[in-house]
């Protein structure tokens, strides 16, 4: 069986380290916060502070306090806020040690695309591009393939890019694979995944 | 020196015209300045140009505007949950200039602080950089973004003092400073007006030059997405 949502989250949150600064994207990324354990880690929410706390109680809830999702959170005793400008000016000035994003395709080079489908889906790219050209490490987490079965693994992103050769490591249901020169390197395989079977999903290149 | 006006339609009187460009405040709904948009969807005014992170939700906040067809075009970041946003971007009749969040940001920074232009390595490589000079700076590719000059900038703050010396609440203040900054005229709208000497001057976050007319209103801080936890996981 391949990892579950959960299971991608828990892996990817054993990237991280004590007294990082780091930045989640919406979807399986904002699961990561509940896999960091005993680590002190700092979240950074990039409408504007750091030490994003969980979500609150029911009743609780605060209209000016949101995260980057726009879903409610809460304040810790270590919370900062700050203005847009000054929250992209630590993005941008590589304050920030790790990004965990979701993509719609990585490619073997590191290129990543995750804001729209033209002519079907504009999501918009919010910070995603300035997170992937200013913070320390680009994590991807998603899915190894999409839901017709076709790899998001590719030799070559298809749609509009987010940034190019950005991408340092890709955790999917299937595994971990890192950018290295010349393709993908496989560095772990999912539980009751074969690596004939991550092989087989995988568009891109796989090296040694 | 009065900056605080009677309501959201007195304070933006003699400001709108059509075709302008209007900066203005909040992430999502967080932070919108809710009665400044009613006042500019009650005035007619059309062919807007407007730089916000986003546009609202549907029916709600900027999107009252995208309903009424008052918006030529938005300079965004992020049209997701907005069903008619990207309708109307889809079908031709709005204009969007993307821009990704973070250079939306300094965009207004830069333009508030007469910078015209800066260079960033965001969208290197990107639909973003298509037509913008690319310049070198210890052998890496940056792309030149100019500063935004709004005709107007709409704002939301939680509290000012009567010459516009405000503090923001929590993450309501994402877009604010910035995009007050960058307007010709900001007309800021607040929960509470207080008396100079009331607000601790240290703890200013924007500065009263920056905010030219204040009203103070009822806010309805519609949340987007409300997300809580049990307290049996306690």
């Amino acid at each position: 069986m391949p990892w579950d949502r959960n299971q991608m989250a828990a892996r990817a949150a054993e990237e991280l380290e004590d007294g990082m600064y780091v930045n989640l994207g919406i979807g399986i990324p904002t699961l990561v916060a509940n896999y960091v354990g005993d680590k002190d880690i700092t979240l950074q929410s990039e409408n504007g502070m750091l030490g994003m706390g969980p979500f609150p109680y029911e009743g609780e809830e605060d209209p000016d306090l949101i995260n980057a999702g726009k879903q409610t959170i809460t304040e810790l005793p270590k919370t900062a806020y700050f203005d847009s400008a000054m929250s992209f000016g630590m993005i941008r000035g590589g304050k920030i040690a790790a990004a965990i994003l979701g993509a719609m395709e990585v490619a073997e080079n590191g290129d990543l695309a995750n804001w729209m489908i033209p002519g079907k889906l504009v999501k918009g790219m919010g910070g995603a591009m300035d997170l992937v050209a200013g913070v320390g490490r680009v994590i991807v987490v998603m899915d190894h393939t999409n839901k017709h079965g076709d790899s998001k693994v590719l030799k070559e992103c298809t749609l509009p890019l987010t940034g190019t050769g950005v991408v340092d490591r890709i955790i999917t249901n299937f595994g971990v694979l890192d950018v290295v020169e010349g393709g993908l390197k496989i560095v772990e395989l999912a539980d009751g995944v074969t690596e004939d079977e991550l092989r087989a999903a995988t568009e891109a290149t796989i090296v040694n | 020196m009065n900056k605080v006006y009677g309501s959201a339609a007195e304070a933006l009187d003699g400001l709108l015209r059509d075709d302008m460009l209007i900066a203005a405040g909040g992430f999502g709904l967080c932070g919108i300045p809710e009665l400044l948009i009613d006042a500019i969807v009650e005035s007619g005014v059309k062919d807007l140009t407007i730089a916000s992170n986003n546009c609202g939700v549907d029916g709600f906040g900027l999107g009252k505007l995208l309903d009424t067809k008052q918006i030529k075009k938005m300079m965004s970041s992020y049209v997701g949950e907005n069903a008619e946003f990207m309708r109307q971007y889809l079908s031709g009749e709005l204009e969007l200039e993307f821009n990704p969040q973070g250079t939306l940001a300094e965009r207004m920074r830069a333009g508030g602080c007469g910078i015209p232009g800066f260079y960033t390595k965001t969208g290197v490589g990107t639909q973003i950089a298509e037509g913008k000079e690319v310049k070198q700076f210890g052998g890496e590719d940056y792309i030149l973004e100019e500063g935004i000059f709004a005709d107007v900038s709409i704002v939301k703050a939680w509290k000012a003092d009567t010459t516009g010396n405000c503090v923001f609440r929590k993450t309501a203040r994402n877009f604010n400073p910035p995009a007050a900054m960058c307007g010709k005229v900001c007309v800021m709208e607040v929960e509470e007006i207080v008396e100079p000497g009331e607000l601790d001057p240290d703890h200013i976050h924007l500065p009263g030059i920056f905010v030219h007319r204040i009203v103070k209103g009822e806010h309805e801080k519609r949340i987007e997405k409300v997300t809580t936890r049990s307290r049996e996981d306690a």
